[in-house]
């Protein structure tokens, strides 16, 4: 007698915690293999590429922070690069400084919550609950400077909106000297781990072949052992004065990508330092009142700053005919703003670059005859933020 | 290629006739092909030992209502090995089918689901052309510029059916999109004064 084996259809989300957000990931099983994966993504769809373009650029800035909402100025950074670039304006050298400083902030913020709630995923509780208080000081030192703990609206084309407030360069350099210490209490609970090390070591393993034609980038790239940082090949702002190493893993595993992100996290303490080291006094954003709104106290005494404001405020600035490509080396990869301006105070378009995108749709041959325990390993390894995948 | 005027002249001399157009800017290339050659195009910058375009990081789409060839459609390239950032464009009518690019980079299925969600630019070839980023059983094409900001529906869930319902916008107030730019460019005189000193820098 013959039995007919059915495979079994799963439906893994869009309400299910390790699913780090609204993915709806249709399983195809055979026992407890997994046969075929079927990401269905745009639960979280806002159109944000629909609103940029009937906003003026300075409004545009704060719908950058909503995608990928754990490293928001990361993702200012691409943009306000975009638009300098068109506009061909200088960044003062102390904003740069102040632009670097948040974005590793950013990295390691993120870095945190992936490579906790990737321990959370495969059964270890502790990381997430010493990370997250970390988290919670660096998302203060984001309010301290921006008036917010996670919606910044902190860059701006030409620099950033204000200057950090006094004593928050002190806390930040007291931040780096205790964070190390917290990296390796994480690293004894983790990288040596046996249960860890079980579910992640071997899984999800992408070759450097697969990991280029998947357009894929950040760590997923460097985890297969391509040495590939934009911060390094096509470095923008002042990463060129910066010293700092790009780690890379070997076998393009769940745990390489791990490695990878908790070397990227003293990297970034490390670039932290050398910014707090070398930073001076100055401006914090260009000077060209065309461009950056004159101080409040000015617009009480100067006709023609009451008068930059308001224009800025109402029409915006305009930024000349152009098109122009920017990526920048975001957490989670290659964040890439493609902007299409005409002469108005509008993008005419503009197309958001996101990491994640690129990245989940790998999923089905990423998880392609692994069991089902093993996807939201993989699903952690790739660090998705529906923020940004869904735009 | 080491530098990017290398590589425009080579592209030149290799394809030929499939190029119409190329461009030096922002340190990219900007390069204008036509539908028929993009598969040949893009194999090309795949494959060459000179060029090396790896990656395919984004496949989009620009729409000009105002013109006959109503949709350019939009290739990022990128090269690991030699550090360069290639654009490939060419224009297309409305109802027209591009050639689709998932047999040489397999990220670009995604990608031109995006496309065909946001645009209703269809592909030939495409193993999977389904909607990917909007709801299950929308209609018409989001960034396409006749469409409205508030779009046509809006979902509700109905206390008589006891279920999510979907119904025409209605707004207590419109969207109002308020014209800023101001029609006055400056008087003549400051214009030309401006302009003569631009051309003396």
């Amino acid at each position: 007698m013959t039995k007919k084996i059915k495979n079994l259809n799963l439906n893994f989300g869009p309400q299910h915690p390790a699913a780090h957000g609204v993915l709806r990931l249709i399983l195809e099983l055979d026992g407890e293999v997994v046969e075929k994966a079927d990401p269905h993504i745009g639960l979280l769809h806002r159109g944000t590429e629909k609103l940029i373009e009937n906003k003026t650029y300075m409004q545009a800035v704060p719908y950058f922070d909503r995608l990928d909402y754990v490293a928001p100025m990361n993702q200012e950074h691409a943009f306000a690069l975009a638009v300098e670039k068109i506009l061909k304006i200088d960044v003062p050298i102390r904003a740069q400084y102040i632009r670097v400083i948040f974005c590793e902030i950013g990295r390691i913020l993120s870095h945190i919550l992936n490579v906790t709630t990737q321990a959370l995923d495969v059964g270890a509780l502790t990381p997430s609950l010493w990370g997250f208080e970390e988290r919670e000081t660096l998302m203060t030192f984001y309010e301290r400077a921006s008036g917010s703990r996670l919606h910044a609206n902190y860059f701006r084309a030409g620099g950033v909106h204000q200057d950090l407030p006094k004593g928050l360069e002190e806390d930040i350099g007291k931040f780096c000297e205790t964070f190390p210490k917290i990296i390796n209490d994480l690293e004894s609970l983790l990288t040596d781990n046996r249960i860890f090390k079980q579910r992640n070591v071997d899984i999800g393993v992408v070759t450097k072949e697969d990991a280029l034609d998947y357009s894929f980038s950040g760590v997923m790239i460097r985890g297969s052992g391509v040495s590939w940082d934009l911060r390094k090949s096509q470095p923008y702002d002042c990463y060129e004065s910066l010293d700092f190493k790009i780690p890379v893993g070997k076998n393009g595993d769940c745990y390489d990508r791990y490695l990878c992100r908790i070397e990227e996290m003293k990297e970034s303490v490390s670039i932290i330092k050398q910014c707090l080291a070398k930073m001076e006094k100055g401006p914090i954003k260009s000077l060209d009142g065309k461009i950056s709104p004159p101080p409040k106290a000015e617009i009480k005494q100067s006709m023609e700053a009451l008068i930059h404001h308001f224009k800025l405020f109402t029409e915006g600035y305009r930024v000349p005919k152009d098109e122009i490509y920017t990526a920048v080396e975001a957490p989670k990869g290659e964040f890439g703003v493609y902007l299409i301006s005409d002469g108005s105070s509008k993008p005419y378009k503009c197309k958001i670059r996101a990491p994640g995108f690129s990245h989940l749709q790998s999923m089905d041959y990423l998880i392609k005859g692994h069991m089902l325990a093993d996807v939201p390993a993989v699903l952690g390894s790739l660090d998705i933020v529906f923020g940004e995948v869904d735009r | 290629m080491k530098s990017l005027q290398d590589l425009e002249k080579k592209i030149n001399s290799e394809l030929t006739t499939k190029i119409n157009n190329t461009e030096i800017k922002h340190n990219q290339i900007y390069i204008e092909t036509d539908k028929e050659d993009i598969v040949d195009v893009a194999i090309f910058l795949k494959t060459n030992q000179d060029t090396k375009f790896r990656q395919l990081i984004d496949i989009t789409v620009v729409d000009y209502p105002e013109q006959n060839q109503r949709f350019e459609v939009v290739y990022l390239f990128l090269s690991h090995e030699f550090n360069q950032r290639l654009i490939v464009k060419y224009s297309i009518a409305e109802n027209e089918v591009i050639p689709s690019l998932t047999s040489i980079f397999p990220s670009a299925n995604w990608m031109e689901r995006e496309v065909f969600d946001m645009y209703g630019v269809s592909f030939k070839d495409h193993p999977d052309m389904r909607r990917i980023l909007t709801d299950y059983g929308f209609e018409g094409h989001p960034l396409r510029k006749d469409f409205p900001l508030t779009g046509h529906s809006e979902v509700r869930y109905s206390e008589d059916q006891k279920k999510v319902i979907s119904e025409p916008v209605k707004l207590e107030q419109n969207y109002r999109n308020f014209d800023y730019e101001s029609p006055w460019e400056g008087t003549k005189y400051i214009k030309e004064e401006i302009e003569n000193n631009d051309k003396k820098n």
